[in-house]
């Protein structure tokens, strides 16, 4: 049993695994939020008059969607990792999400500064209801592969 | 195999059908290069054509059409003709509208009509909605007036208090109760909103409470339910709620414990003056800033001369109170300032160079009182035309200009104007060109329909967030990347105007219509910091929203100013079957402050039935709506993804919905394209819309004013869009008392509405074609001289000059009468319309324009309206 890089990528992996499943969940609530907005009676007769809750909310909601571009950056970078640990199978697991990554930063729409989401279409149903799903997907995605590097390091470490 | 088609809901996008979808290009491709064409239009004027028989098609129509169809232009006609009914069946039910040479109504499609189920129980109207029509055999498909929208089968005490359709209108009258009945139907469920209208009459109440639900917050409306004197349950939630003391007392009347009778409850469309708990500050003055482009390009074009002109006679009409303030900057390569403040002896211009971080030189004299410096605003608008004459300044900044509006106006909101006529080049949100002209014909996807950078964008949500409303004038000949510009309005509640080619002398139609907008847009009544809500029965919901806004919440729209003349579509879906209710209401609230810094709420409430059966959803269906909506998602369509795509999703709209209504009555395999009666224009408002500049393809159009197109039907309220898809065409020069309306003292005399096609003009007759915003008047080359002279003003046909806009004042019960036609039809529009007139033998432009409507005819590079039911019925058939 030696402490490997591999048996390093999979710790470091696990703990930004556990920061993503965090981001996802954030990610969630923040769409779950900007959907059921209108549901709230309290707010709907105060839509003029900002409380101090309904500021908070904005915030909080703005917070989750500026996490996108770190969660990005946080899942390259451990796939950078496993490149380097030539550990292929969990680089290839990891893929089909990169790409995804890198086709949805592809087809943001036109912004200046850094970000994806356009705050006039992000109230059409479709795309609520889409980045929804998405952040569901991601959640699994990231609740799986937070077992799987778990398995992986323990396997790694007991391998070598 | 792609399907291009709209999701029409959220949840029921729908991939499951295997049709193919053919692409809108190959086949105008292929139409297109079938056709080696001598243009129809230019045998009109030929003079072998007699315009009226149906028997001859016109000559240069050519005799062969494109592959995929198969069929032979010329075989149109016999195809009219041929009555594949075993039983012709002339029934008096067709009304006026058919000629008594046609006989397509038939046994079969009777039998159909009754297989068509739940037909046992409903009444006479809807059965005639249902009544099946085979367009391939009804020529004659337009009715002989524009016909007003279906009523909502409700009861007679809901319909008279219902909202007026042309402010609020819903695609379907009947409301599926399912979302899985509305897919069946596959039409789409939206309304179509036309909330600060200028209305007649308005009820206008004063009350220290406003009644409202205290779960949904909705306004107390016609079509709540009274359960006791004491309390009343909300139409749209179902929560109980106390009547309020000081709602038992009827100002009306004045009496007590009739809440039933408070105008509140006998009007759907009321406006209350609101309190200070609908007030985030004290409201804010009408504050009006105008942004003037005085670069050379600007100087040479001349508007200025017109815009201060304009401006200087409406002074005194600007919409506003005694604090009513005004302010101007010019700019080309800098920013000018205008010190107006009251105790100047002249307006003092102070310029900032520095347009990389722009500064507002002095805070408090830019923006005046327009009472107090009105003298010096008058001064101004004197001087302004001459400043800028030697002009050598080419640049423009539009970008900082801009920036500065924002900074000068954020401290209390408001308006502003911007006048532009070239692209701008210099600073921040600086623009290249991107229009290739070579590809202004192209059949492939035409690019840059989006924005190019999102600096307007961003810089309209921050306006939005002060309550400034940008309203973009352009006026310029070459491209100016509108695709970007607009941006600044659109998502700041503004309107936009575009002036293609204009110059103040060269371009006289263009120069009359800018003053006629002008005049308009500064005496229009305004709102500002304005919000609107729409809230619908429980189980319904916003899906998507289409207009000039900036959506805050999901079904609260933030409007920074609101104007009369701009309408807003809303797509719905049901999320919950409303199978326990049997109305279905919607409420659009807009709360607003008005020119005269008081705070209102204008609330309108629609209300409909709620249905079970297939065919009564088709019974209910609104055309003219469902057509509008389509065409808001086309566009957002054409942007988001390509606009073959949205084409296509236009065509399959179509295709999609007959296809559903003949499912529906399966049991009879009847030939032909059959659609309800309530459905029988579909397919011609499609290939309207289709041909519209917005979604041509084949046909040379400038970017620019595609786009413009795009802004005109997604910000227009229906009416107008109707007006400009499918213009409605008279015969005038001979129009009959018979028939006619009377209204005051005045005849008006109701000339049948003609198809839009070339056949029906004749070189005898004189036409009068509506388009909304602009009208047409086309004289055949013989037409008679009476017309000519008693209401033209003229002595023949050669004398006639190339650049009337205006009918004469004649003395004449001829000209009279054509007067009080065209005057009544400007009323329908409220908006003021340009009268645009010119002659067969004129210039190409007016020409091209005018047969540009003429949608039913084949074009280079688009079909028939013959041609396009085959179309549709081969697509059905797959």
């Amino acid at each position: 049993m030696a402490f490997t890089f591999a048996a390093f990528c999979y710790m470091l992996a696990l703990l930004l695994t556990a920061a993503l499943i965090f981001f996802a969940i954030w990610h969630i609530i923040a769409f779950d939020e900007l959907k059921t907005d209108y549901k709230n009676p309290i707010d709907q007769c105060n839509t003029l008059n900002p409380t101090v809750d309904r500021v908070k909310k904005i915030k909080r909601v703005r917070l989750a969607l500026k996490l996108v571009l770190p969660e990005y950056l946080i899942h390259v970078f451990f796939c950078v990792m496993f490149l380097c640990a030539a550990e292929w199978l969990t680089l290839g697991l990891n893929m089909p999400l990169l790409a995804y990554h890198v086709w949805r930063y592809m087809s943001r729409p036109v912004m200046s500064g850094p970000g994806l989401y356009d705050p006039t279409t992000i109230m059409n149903a479709d795309i609520l209801a889409y980045c929804q799903k998405e952040g569901w997907c991601k959640l699994a995605f990231y609740l799986l592969s937070f077992f799987y590097y778990l398995y992986g390091m323990i396997y790694v470490l007991v391998s070598s | 195999p792609l399907i291009c088609k709209f999701p029409l809901t959220a949840p029921s996008f729908d991939f499951a059908s295997d049709r193919r979808c053919t692409s809108g290009d190959s086949s105008s491709t292929t139409t297109g290069s079938a056709s080696p064409v001598p243009n129809s239009y230019e045998s009109l004027e030929g003079g072998s054509y007699s315009g009226t028989s149906l028997q001859s098609p016109p000559a240069g129509v050519p005799a062969k059409l494109a592959p995929p169809f198969g069929y032979n232009y010329p075989t149109m006609h016999p195809a009219y003709q041929q009555n594949p009914a075993p039983k012709p069946d002339p029934s008096p039910s067709h009304g006026g509208y058919n000629p008594p040479g046609y006989q397509p109504y038939s046994q079969v499609l009777t039998l159909l009509s009754s297989a068509l189920g739940g037909l046992g129980g409903v009444s006479e109207l809807e059965a005639e909605t249902l009544r099946p029509v085979n367009l391939l055999q009804e020529r004659n498909i337009l009715p002989p007036k524009r016909a007003p929208p279906p009523e909502p089968n409700l009861s007679n005490d809901l319909r008279k208090v219902n909202c007026s359709p042309d402010t609020f209108r819903c695609t379907l009258t009947n409301i599926p109760q399912t979302q899985a009945l509305l897919n069946k139907a596959r039409l789409p469920l939206g309304l179509l909103l036309h909330p600060f209208r200028d209305l007649t009459q308005l009820p206008v109440i004063t009350s220290n409470t406003i009644v409202r639900c205290r779960s949904c917050r909705t306004y107390i409306n016609p079509f709540v339910s009274f359960l006791d004197q004491r309390r009343w349950k909300c139409n749209l939630c179902y929560r109980v709620n106390d009547v309020p003391d000081e709602f038992m007392y009827n100002p009306v009347t004045r009496s007590y414990g009739e809440p039933h009778k408070r105008p509140e409850v006998q009007n759907s469309t009321v406006e209350f003056i609101a309190s200070s708990d609908y007030m985030l500050r004290p409201p804010q003055p009408a504050l009006y800033l105008f942004l003037l482009d005085v670069s050379h390009n600007a100087v040479e074009s001349g508007y200025l001369n017109v815009f201060c002109q304009s401006l200087l006679d409406n002074l005194e009409k600007l919409p506003g109170d005694t604090r009513t303030h005004i302010g101007f900057v010019t700019f080309d390569s800098t920013v000018h300032f205008y010190n107006l403040q009251e105790g100047l002896s002249q307006p003092q211009m102070l310029v900032v160079s520095d347009i990389d971080d722009v500064f507002i030189p002095t805070h408090d004299s830019l923006l005046v009182n327009l009472k107090e410096s009105k003298e010096l605003v008058k001064d101004l608008l004197n001087a302004l035309p001459g400043m800028f004459t030697h002009t050598r300044e080419t640049q423009s900044a539009l970008g900082p200009a801009l920036q500065a509006a924002y900074k000068l106006m954020s401290p209390t909101g408001g308006r502003v104007s911007v006048f532009q006529t070239q692209l701008p080049t210099l600073g921040a949100g600086l623009l290249q060109s991107r229009e290739d002209p070579n590809l202004r014909s192209s059949t492939k996807n035409v690019q840059h329909l989006g924005p190019a950078t999102d600096f307007y964008k961003k810089l309209a949500l921050d306006c939005s967030g002060q309550q400034i409303g940008v309203d973009l004038f352009l006026l310029s000949s070459q491209y100016s990347d509108l695709a970007s510009l607009a941006c600044v309005s659109k998502y700041s509640a503004g309107s936009v105007f575009y002036y293609p080619s204009f110059h103040h002398i060269h371009n006289t139609a263009q120069r009359q219509k800018f003053q006629k907008d002008l005049q308009r847009y500064l005496t229009r009544k305004i709102g500002f910091e304005a919000v609107m809500r729409i809230r619908c029965t429980k189980g319904l919901s916003i899906h998507t929203f289409h207009g000039n806004f900036f959506v805050r919440s999901t079904d609260l729209l933030s409007l920074a100013n609101v104007n009369p003349d701009s309408g807003f579509a809303v797509q719905m879906s049901i999320e919950e079957s409303l199978a326990d209710t049997s109305l279905a209401c919607f409420q659009a609230a807009l709360l607003y402050t008005s020119s005269k810094g008081k705070r209102r709420i204008r609330v309108h409430t629609l209300c409909l039935p709620v249905v079970s059966q297939l065919s009564e959803v088709f019974a209910g269906a609104d055309i003219q709506a469902i057509s509008c909506l389509l065409a808001n998602m086309a566009i957002d369509r054409s942007i988001s993804s390509s606009l073959s795509d949205a084409r296509d999703a236009l065509v399959n709209a179509v295709v999609d919905c007959l296809t559903a209504y003949r499912a529906n009555g399966s049991n009879i395999q009847p030939s032909g394209l059959i659609a309800p009666a309530a459905l029988r224009l579909f397919p011609l408002y499609v290939l309207a819309l289709l041909k519209q500049k917005a979604l041509r393809t084949g046909t040379s159009t400038r970017l620019d004013e595609r786009v413009f197109s795009m802004c005109e039907l997604k910000s227009q309220p229906l009416q107008q869009i109707m007006h400009m898809v499918h213009p409605d065409l008279y015969r005038i020069d001979n129009m009959t008392e018979q028939a006619a309306l009377h209204l005051n003292d005045s005849v008006i005399p109701q000339p049948p509405l003609l198809q839009l096609t070339a056949e029906k003009l004749t070189r005898e007759g004189a036409f009068l074609m509506d388009c909304g915003s602009v009208m047409y008047l086309w004289v055949g080359k013989c037409c008679n001289e009476t017309f000519i002279r008693d209401v033209l003003g003229f002595p023949n046909y050669a004398s006639l000059p190339s650049n009337m806009t205006e009918i004469p004042e004649l003395q004449t019960t001829y000209s009279e009468r054509t007067r009080a036609f065209i005057s009544w039809l400007y009323d329908f529009m409220l908006t003021l319309t340009l009268m645009q007139l010119f002659f067969s033998r004129d210039d190409a432009s007016t020409k091209t324009s005018f047969f540009q409507h003429l949608v039913e005819d084949r074009t280079e590079s688009a079909f028939s309206y013959y041609e396009f039911l085959l179309h549709v019925q081969q697509q059905m058939s797959k």
